[in-house]
């Protein structure tokens, strides 16, 4: 092992300048690792190249569920609906088409006599297959194929990433991650947020424009009463009245059919009234929406039409005349924020189905401040400790070995911040732990090298006996301290995990740093010059 | 030099049946006191619900805040201070309504007394049910996959004895780690779980050394022929220094980052602490004693068949 002197020290020196660059990176540098630099993350003394958890910068952690079988049902109903129409356009009465369940359609024709002119129709509808059939009734039962279900709620997840992705992104936060967890979970990661209940609202809304007319034939009190129409619904306003603080609401007879959605839109942004100088969200339809609209405005002059937003009645204004700009308002009492994030989530569009909070983490920016100083003061303290105790109980080795382990923390970090790793408050635990497990191989090696040398070994006959024995010992610790380190990055979430990505690392860099660097600055210092009589250990 | 054992000679397996009622015991003490409990306590991640850490202007008692979230009905809540007089945990169940709406009522509730003063919402964590079954199921799996991992190693490396001895030794350390967290009403997190799994990880090192040193011993044709008990007991006496010293380095951090690593990382420090004084103490007690008991007992065994073979 005393040969290739030049070459470990090359090496060690490699890894030492190495891990500087990748810490404190000069300006040139650090664009080409990291890209250009993240503005105003907080940090204090750590160096800005590391990647704090959320636990430690302050931000918002969340898993949401989606609702997959909502958007199976939901995609049922508007096949349903789609079916109506076209047996409609072929001049075949439908009685009624409802959905039982979340995966059938049943469909009753006006009369048997059209069977044979409904069937066709039903084979277009490719992602169902025919589950019964009664000729006789003119009754059919559609049932959604496994594969298309299956396909549907894949979809529906991954158009819930890409919408809240594009929510996200709208609002303006630095480096969110957004990911798919499992199934029907999304974990969204929002760093330095400074008002996490507004991001939440903001997040977790279906934002479900829906367009539909109210139903002016049916006195609002009756139907309270019972006496509801079939395709007809009770739909509220709800407003908070600024003073009392109290909520309102103010109940509507709504047509269920819909006759435009947000889907038809192609903007919407905030305007103020010129009048009553209140924001409001205007909105633009695309081409085909705008058709529509025109339409709609020109067959329902005088009647009123209902903005609703996901179930509830935003406002019911009075169609006037046909409105062939395809542009429309929607006002309803919003305060600025509140406009600003319905043109956000109309712009990015609706979930596809509803979210559910499942698991929510946020840390205030104070907190997280506070975290950081405690946590680096434990490293501190563990750290001056351990070398205290190496200085006085080795001597001159734990000299070597408390160097080796400023290493091993400098290796630590650099390694961290070049993987992109992210620092916890357990990680910084776990940087904690590593100061001492990392002396432990030192240790090791010494006590074995001591009790060579109590055999009668020479100086330089121990220290490679220690070296050579201990290693074996060394490598079978750390590896069930992996085992053990690898399963807990397998089942951790974030903070846990940070704990278990400091812990590997740092142990495995402890190989490098207490057997590699340790042995070159003993072979330094014993045997390096011919003559060596004593070793201080 | 230092040393703290000058060629030791504890005759420790011979001991070894005053250490299993010493084990045993203890455990006992924490089942103890989990079943008096009513079972281990279970954080937010593990039993779901939500947890909001506040701080105030200044100092306040627990029951000006109980009072003001009674006035809510939150339903069962726990309310601890957290390392300051100005800061508090609020617990409280799982409710129907969204974590937004616990916080916000929560918040409103504080707000309405003015003794309180300004109140800061520093920490908001909400598990669902949901999250929080899921979480448990995993954490079981990890400590069993992290254990049967151990095994399989020290078994490939070392033998099967070694591997059960080994995990035995696991099993007493962390049910010695749960009922210190029961006496002392700590509550199992994520976090003590990932202390729980280190310990798993770490605490099984110094059996290795000793091991090691069994094999090594063998090798070399030094003690042949003497009982297995011996060759243990000399392993272990042999490899003392070493199994003291590392854990006291390790015991040192733990112990640092128990007294300033903050309120969050408390109950970690805490079980790491446990994990690494009773890992120490079961490599020397706990793995050796059982080899040397199953090693007895296959030599038993063996020679019983001798003795049949023998009369047939």
């Amino acid at each position: 092992m005393r040969r290739h002197l030049w070459l470990r020290i090359g090496i060690v020196a490699a890894v030492f300048l190495g891990s500087l660059l990748y810490l404190y990176p000069p300006p040139v540098v650090r664009e080409y690792l990291y890209g250009p630099a993240a503005p105003g993350r907080r940090g204090g003394i750590l160096p800005s190249t590391l990647n704090l958890g959320l636990d430690l910068q302050g931000g918002i952690h969340l898993v949401l569920g989606v609702d997959l079988d909502k958007a199976i049902e939901a995609q049922v109903e508007r096949a349903g609906s789609g079916l109506r129409a076209s047996l409609e356009r072929k001049g075949i009465a439908v009685k009624d088409i409802q959905r039982r369940g979340a995966t059938e359609l049943v469909v009753e024709l006006a009369s048997p006599g059209t069977w044979a002119a409904a069937q066709p129709t039903f084979g277009e509808l490719a992602i169902f297959e025919t589950k019964e059939a009664d000729q006789a009734a003119g009754r059919v039962v559609l049932l959604l194929r496994a594969r298309e279900g299956a396909a549907l709620r894949d979809l529906a997840v991954r158009q819930g990433l890409e919408t809240i992705r594009n929510r996200v992104d709208q609002f303006g936060v630095a480096e969110p991650s957004i990911q798919q967890q499992g199934e029907n979970r999304i974990l969204i990661q929002l760093p330095g947020v400074q008002d996490p209940e507004r991001a939440k609202a903001l997040i977790g809304k279906t934002a479900l424009l829906e367009f539909k007319l109210l139903d002016e034939r049916t006195p609002v009190e009756e139907a309270l009463a019972g006496k509801l129409p079939d395709g007809s619904e009770i739909l509220y306003q709800k407003r908070v009245d600024k003073e009392t603080k109290q909520e309102h609401r103010l109940p509507f007879v709504i047509q269920k059919k819909t006759l435009l959605t947000g889907a038809d839109l192609s903007t919407a942004r905030v305007s103020i009234d010129q009048n009553t100088s209140e924001p409001y969200v205007s909105v633009e339809f695309n081409a085909a929406g705008a058709r529509a609209f025109a339409e709609l405005t020109e067959a329902n002059v005088n009647k009123r039409l209902a903005i609703i937003l996901d179930g509830n009645v935003h406002s019911a204004p009075v169609i006037r005349e046909r409105i062939p700009s395809g542009q429309a308002q929607i006002t309803g009492g919003f305060t600025t924020e509140e406009a600003t994030d319905l043109a956000i989530v109309l712009r990015a569009g609706a979930l596809p189905a509803p979210v559910q909070v499942l698991e929510e983490r946020t840390v205030g920016p104070s907190l997280g401040a506070d975290s950081i100083r405690q946590g680096i003061i434990a490293i501190l303290a563990s750290t001056a400790l351990v070398c205290l105790f190496m200085l006085v109980y080795y001597r001159l080795s734990g000299l070597i070995a408390n160097v080796a382990l400023g290493l091993n923390l400098l290796v630590l970090m650099a390694v961290m911040a070049g993987f992109h790793a992210t620092l916890t408050l357990p990680g910084i635990a776990g940087i904690a732990l590593t100061v001492g497990m990392a002396v432990d191989t030192n240790i090791l090696i010494f006590e074995r090298v001591r009790e060579e040398l109590r055999s009668g070994k020479t100086v330089r006959a121990a220290i490679d006996a220690g070296f050579s024995r201990a290693f074996k010992t060394v490598v079978d610790t750390h590896v069930t301290v992996l085992v053990s380190g690898l399963i807990l990055y397998q089942f951790g979430t974030g903070p846990v995990k940070g704990f278990a990505v400091t812990l590997m690392i740092g142990i495995v860099a402890s190989l490098f740093t207490a057997v590699f660097f340790t042995r070159l600055l003993f072979d330094l210092i014993y045997t390096a010059s011919r003559k060596v009589v004593s070793v201080s250990i | 030099m230092l040393q703290i054992f000058v060629d030791p000679q504890f005759d420790f397996i011979g001991r070894r049946r005053w250490a299993y009622l010493a084990s045993v015991v203890f455990i006992l003490i924490g089942l103890g006191s989990m079943v008096a409990k009513g079972g281990l306590r279970y954080g937010i991640d593990f039993s779901g619900g939500t947890l909001i850490q506040v701080r105030f202007e200044r100092a306040v008692l627990v029951e000006r805040i109980r009072t003001s979230l009674e006035r809510i009905q939150m339903g069962e809540s726990v309310i601890q201070e957290f390392g300051d007089p100005r800061e508090f945990i609020l617990r409280l169940p799982l409710a129907e309504t969204s974590a937004e709406a616990v916080t916000r009522r929560v918040q409103e509730a504080l707000a309405a007394d003015a003794a309180l003063g300004k109140a800061e919402v520093r920490r908001v964590e909400f598990v669902g049910p949901q999250v929080g079954r899921d979480l448990q199921v995993q954490a079981l799996y990890a400590v069993l996959w992290s254990m049967a991992g151990i095994l399989i190693y020290i078994a490939i490396r070392f033998d099967l004895k070694g591997g059960f001895a080994s995990i035995a030794a696991i099993i007493h350390d962390v049910l010695v780690c749960l009922g210190a967290m029961s006496l002392t009403n700590r509550e199992m997190s994520l976090p003590v779980l990932a202390a729980l799994l280190t310990i798993i990880g770490y605490s099984v090192n110094d059996t290795i050394v000793a091991y090691d040193r069994v094999r090594e011993n063998r090798g070399k044709g030094l003690r042949r022929g003497q009982p297995f008990a011996t060759q243990i007991n000399a392993a272990i006496n042999q490899t003392l220094s070493r199994t003291v010293l590392t854990a006291l380095t390790v015991f040192f951090s733990t112990v640092v980052l128990y007294l300033f690593g903050g309120k969050v990382l408390e109950d970690l420090a805490f079980v790491l602490t446990v994990g690494v004084i009773t890992g120490t103490y079961s490599t020397v007690y706990i793995a050796g004693s059982l080899i040397v008991e199953w090693t007895g007992w296959m030599e038993g065994r063996g020679q019983a068949r001798k003795k049949l073979v023998a009369k047939a």
